[in-house]
């Protein structure tokens, strides 16, 4: 047990290694993954600008504009890489080792979390200096419980994802991309999730970035609370929820998928 | 007794696809018909057979990548279908022709991340990978990013990576797929020396390269169609041809109506393959005595043909081939 333990955390380093290394090995990424998404942020904030809509909403673009990163991650980082993996060949040397599956994900989320946070550190600090965000933090605690939750929750629906990477391959991407641009509507990424009403914000809410946003929002700006679309505690309870959810739903996921590309041969089939 | 590797009526079938008179049954590919292999802790093992034979199929079920259609593989006595995290603490697996690893790492940090794979610790896993650069003189590459690696280093780093954790088993997909002939010979005396230092190490190595076979393997199964025909040693699978005599002939015209060869009185067996650059063609004869050989130069006298030379060999593992599955190795790779 202390072995296997011992073997997976090598393994979570290991896999995360090749990530924090490639950031500082190509530092041209920062670029492309920090500079241009602070332009699509600041066309929003200068929508609201030109609206006159209220002081807050330019921290609320901020905020999700920041968020993004981690969506992106999660979806094209950890999600396809199984596909990725697969077609390097990469993918049945992992399957063949004595480790969990989701040690391998977990590695990859540690080396993208430090990509993406530092992508979002960029846009949030930047964009804040740039457009002079008033903050008026309620609660730090609890704003730094929401961001911790948010992010269980969102890779661990990675995680869940990847399942089907690991055995559809190419068709698997195509449904990936088919949601990267919803989920911008669903979770609010620029704009309060209440304008989309209370029903559409609920079920919205089963994806984790919906009530991080709206939680971090509530707690992070002035009149956020006015905005927001259910209680913070409630929030931070249904984020909990989700973080369990997502973790166990993978971990099953990607069991039944490796069984099942076992089965049908599809496990290391390249080129599908 | 357990042993190493155990497979009992080990069977694999693919779908290929929908049959195109409307039924709904797929129509099946046998990629492995009831094979039965054991292989003895310390040995090490060659699945000989041409591309297609079912080589990659039963390493990928043993090193619990595929799930059989119907029989058991064990591995250390473990079930393989039943218990793959057991078998995988005990295993490892190298691919010919693999591109595995990542480009912007060096060959020494690729070897690291994958020795993590199994708990090393990074010091042992450190300093064996150095070992490893050393005695396939890759030494100078190990801080090199893989990406600018040719095909032979990155397929040494690749066997480096199947030796670096020391696993009680490895499994060798067609290690020297690709390989000039230095590196090839390079990567066999790895192989043979890792097996001979400890002697409770196995190998079990596919490959379609009868020297290889031939040089490396305690014993050799020859497989061809999902079937194993024969299994033996390398020296007693010779020897079953002893009494035959085993003929090689150079012509110079590619020959046609060749099944005609097989109906001449005292043809055991023939194979050929033709060399479109030269124009030439090789034929192998297995007969049951010399007493037959006139009756088949005759025979390519009257097909116009002129014999270029002609000798009588020691019989080798593609005579064995050739003689239990009526064609050549190269044959078959060639379709």
């Amino acid at each position: 047990m202390k072995t296997e333990l011992r073997t997976n955390l090598k393994a979570i380093f290991g896999r995360a290694y090749v990530r924090l290394v490639g950031a500082h090995r190509e530092p041209s990424w920062l670029a492309s993954e920090a500079l241009l998404p602070l332009l699509s942020t600041a066309s929003f904030v200068y929508v609201y600008k030109a609206l006159k809509a209220p002081e807050e909403y330019t921290g609320f673009v901020i905020l999700g504009g920041a968020m993004t990163a981690y969506w992106i991650n999660v979806l094209w980082s950890m999600a396809a890489q199984f596909y990725w993996e697969k077609e390097m060949g990469n993918l049945q040397l992992y399957l063949v080792a004595p480790i969990s599956r989701m040690a391998i994900l977990l590695g990859m989320a540690t080396g993208g979390f430090y990509l993406a946070s530092t992508r979002a550190i960029f846009v949030f600090v930047v964009g804040s200096l740039i457009f002079k965000v008033n903050f008026a933090v309620i609660s730090l605690g609890k704003l730094a419980l929401i961001f911790f939750l948010t992010q269980v929750a969102l890779y661990g629906l990675g995680m869940m994802f990847s399942s089907l990477f690991m055995l559809f391959g190419r068709e698997a991407w195509h449904t990936t991309n088919l949601f990267q641009e919803p989920i911008y509507l669903l979770s609010g990424f620029f704009f309060p999730v209440r304008s989309l009403g209370m029903t559409v914000g609920l079920v919205a809410s089963l994806i984790p970035l919906t009530l991080g946003l709206d939680g971090m929002r509530q707690l992070a700006f002035k009149g956020g609370r006015e905005l927001g679309l259910l209680n913070v505690n409630l929030e931070i309870y249904g984020l909990a929820v989700l973080s369990v959810l997502f973790l166990i739903a993978a971990h099953y996921a990607l069991k039944y998928m490796e069984n099942m590309g076992k089965k049908e041969g599809r496990l290391t089939l390249r080129w599908q | 007794m357990s042993y190493a590797i155990e497979t009992l009526d080990l069977t694999r079938t693919f779908k290929k696809g929908k049959k195109k008179n409307n039924s709904k049954q797929p129509e099946l590919i046998m990629a492995l018909d009831k094979v039965n292999l054991t292989i003895n802790s310390g040995e090490l093992f060659g699945v000989l057979g041409p591309n297609g034979a079912g080589k990659t199929t039963l390493i990928k079920i043993l090193s619990t990548l595929l799930l059989p259609t119907s029989g058991i593989g064990l591995v250390d006595g473990i079930d393989v279908a039943k218990y793959p995290e057991k078998v995988r603490k005990k295993i490892n697996m190298v691919s010919g022709g693999e591109h595995s690893g990542y480009g912007i790492l060096t060959v020494r940090e690729n070897l690291w991340m994958f020795s993590q794979l199994y708990g090393m610790q990074t010091k042992v896993a450190l300093q064996r990978i150095d070992e490893l650069t050393k005695l396939l003189g890759m030494q100078e590459y190990s801080r090199l990013k893989i990406s600018k690696l040719s095909t032979g280093m990155r397929q040494k780093m690749n066997i480096i990576r199947g030796f670096v954790c020391d696993p009680q088993i490895l499994f060798l997909d067609e290690p020297t797929l690709g390989l000039d002939v230095q590196i090839s010979r390079e990567v066999r005396k790895l192989i043979k020396s890792w097996v001979k230092e400890k002697k409770e190490k196995t190998v079990l190595l596919t490959t379609h390269y009868m020297a290889e076979a031939e040089e490396l393997c305690d014993r050799v199964a020859i497989i061809d169609n999902g079937k194993v025909l024969a299994c033996d040693s390398p020296s007693n699978l010779k020897t079953s041809l002893k009494q035959d005599a085993v003929f090689h002939i150079e012509v110079n015209l590619m020959l046609e109506n060749l099944d005609r060869f097989n109906q001449i009185s005292g043809v055991r067996k023939f194979a050929y393959e033709h060399k479109p650059n030269t124009g030439r063609t090789d034929l192998k004869f297995i007969l049951e005595s010399d007493s037959y050989i006139a009756a088949v130069t005759e025979a390519i006298g009257n097909n116009g043909s002129k014999i270029l030379s002609l000798s009588k060999t020691e019989p080798t593992l593609e005579d064995v081939f050739v003689s239990l599955c009526g064609r050549g190795l190269e044959d078959e790779n060639r379709a």
